[in-house]
């Protein structure tokens, strides 16, 4: 008889690689470790700490989680809703549409307003950009972009020019002419490069700077004059489809949100992620932050929009309906931040109470999408851009 | 090498939720009541919550008189 020594080897998923081969068992501080050939040869060149490892890292990974659930829930003492029961409701609103402005030949994705509060800029799908004014509604200039789809556009602090950007994966600012008969197109002046669909821009505080979102997943600021990458955001893990900076003129945060139903607070100088939310079943379509800064809304493909607040660290309200099963595409807050204005794929427009999570009143107008919603800086008035082709006014 | 990659994104998940769970945060009601006093403070003036009149509103068209 012979003794016969038999390598059993253990065949199954590596803890690294998850690919399932025949593995090394190996220990590392006495914590056994199944990594598979490939990846013990990968773990001694790549100087991993002490008793590091994947495994260890996702144990962590999921604590971490908990721990900050559990911090969030022990300061969860009331809700918004509940504390609001005291304050009046919001009365009965004349709002009705006061202009229509028709121009463009394709559906309208985006609009900004000037901050004279009487003008607009909106782009569409037909690679067209409008400047209107919204109180004659006059077309003051029309550009046409090199590609269709415009998804973004956004009017400068100054008035002087305005940014768009969209499949072309670029993000370019025009400087607004007086000469009417001046080719603006011949203006243009790429800023943003991402690789692939720009889907928001803004500019910041001034006309030096402009802020990006792209379907790559990440954000980014650039230095208009020179073009330069000044700072870029990752953390999104797919396309980010929003942004909005914080009012305030000091501002150096901006809140973002994405297809990963995320919504992300950013500091931009540093480039750090600093507060994540994630609460809503959906693409995240548009963040908003509240007139005070200290809060924001969103609107989601899962039919809901949600206000969320920034030192609590928390969802504070859902404005949902079982009436409403449409996604919300677009939010903005009224001047005191009391009522939210939604546009909704069912082609409605829905004003919320924000103290009292209550619908307040349902705009209807639209025959197609409404793709963007936007109050007047001044508070006055709010317009929405649809995919009927058409902007509304409404005050 | 994927076996690099999860291991570098895993510890930039954990550097990423120590940064989040270390914030200071305030209570609720806090919160809720600084939102409330916001909109108190503010709704006066708030021209699509109250209305301003016809003649105030540069979208409301104004209706031209007729007399009878």
């Amino acid at each position: 008889m012979c003794d016969q020594t038999f390598v059993a080897i253990t065949f199954g998923p590596c803890d690294n690689c998850a690919k399932t081969k025949p593995l090394m068992n190996i220990y590392l501080n006495n914590e056994v470790i199944n990594y598979c050939s490939l990846c013990v040869e990968l773990m001694a060149c790549q100087g991993l700490e002490k008793g590091e490892t994947v495994a260890k890292l996702k144990k962590e990974t999921e604590a971490l989680k908990v721990k900050l659930e559990v911090e969030r829930n022990k300061l969860h003492d009331t809700e918004l809703h509940k504390l609001a029961e005291k304050v009046e409701a919001v009365g009965q609103l004349n709002i009705r549409a006061r202009r229509v402005l028709k121009g463009h030949a394709n559906k309208v994705l985006c609009m900004d307003w000037c901050t004279d509060k009487r003008r607009l800029v909106s782009s569409s799908q037909d690679g067209k950009l409008i400047v209107w004014d919204a109180f004659t509604t006059n077309k003051e200039h029309a550009v046409s972009m090199p590609s269709t789809w415009v998804m973004a556009c956004a009017y400068s602090p100054s008035g002087c020019a305005v940014a768009a950007g969209g499949l072309d994966n670029k993000c370019s600012v025009y400087p607004l002419s007086l000469d009417k008969n001046e080719n603006l197109a011949a203006k243009r002046k790429p800023v943003a490069m991402h690789t692939n669909y720009v889907s928001h821009c803004t500019f910041t505080n001034s006309d030096l700077q402009v802020l990006t979102s792209s379907g790559d997943g990440t954000c980014a600021l650039w230095d208009v004059e020179s073009a330069q990458l000044l700072q870029s955001f990752h953390s999104h893990t797919a396309d980010v489809l929003s942004l909005d900076m914080g009012p305030s003129e000091t501002s150096n945060t901006f809140v973002s949100g994405g297809c990963d139903k995320k919504a992300k607070l950013w500091d931009m100088r540093s480039g750090q992620n600093v507060q994540s939310f994630e609460t809503h079943e959906s693409d995240v379509n548009c963040v908003k932050f509240y007139p005070n800064g200290d809060a924001f809304a969103t609107a989601s493909d899962d039919a809901t929009c949600r206000f969320f607040d920034l030192r609590a660290d928390r969802e504070v309200a859902v404005f949902s309906k079982d009436s409403v099963m449409f996604g919300a595409s677009s939010v903005d807050f009224s001047l005191s931040g009391r009522l939210l204005f939604a546009g909704y794929n069912d082609y409605t427009i829905n004003i919320w109470d924000v103290l009292k999570a209550e619908r307040v009143s349902i705009l209807f107008g639209h025959d197609n999408r409404v793709s963007t919603v936007r109050v007047s800086p001044d508070g006055s008035a709010f317009c929405s851009a649809s995919w009927d082709n058409t902007l509304r006014v409404w005050a | 090498m994927s076996g690099n990659n999860s291991i570098a994104h895993a510890r930039k998940l954990v550097e990423q939720l120590r940064i989040e769970a270390g914030i200071e945060r305030i209570k609720v009601s806090k919160a809720a009541a600084d939102l409330m006093q916001y909109c108190e403070l503010h709704g006066r003036s708030d021209p699509l919550l109250v209305g301003v009149p016809t003649s105030e509103n540069p979208f409301k068209d104004k209706k031209p008189c007729s007399i009878l």
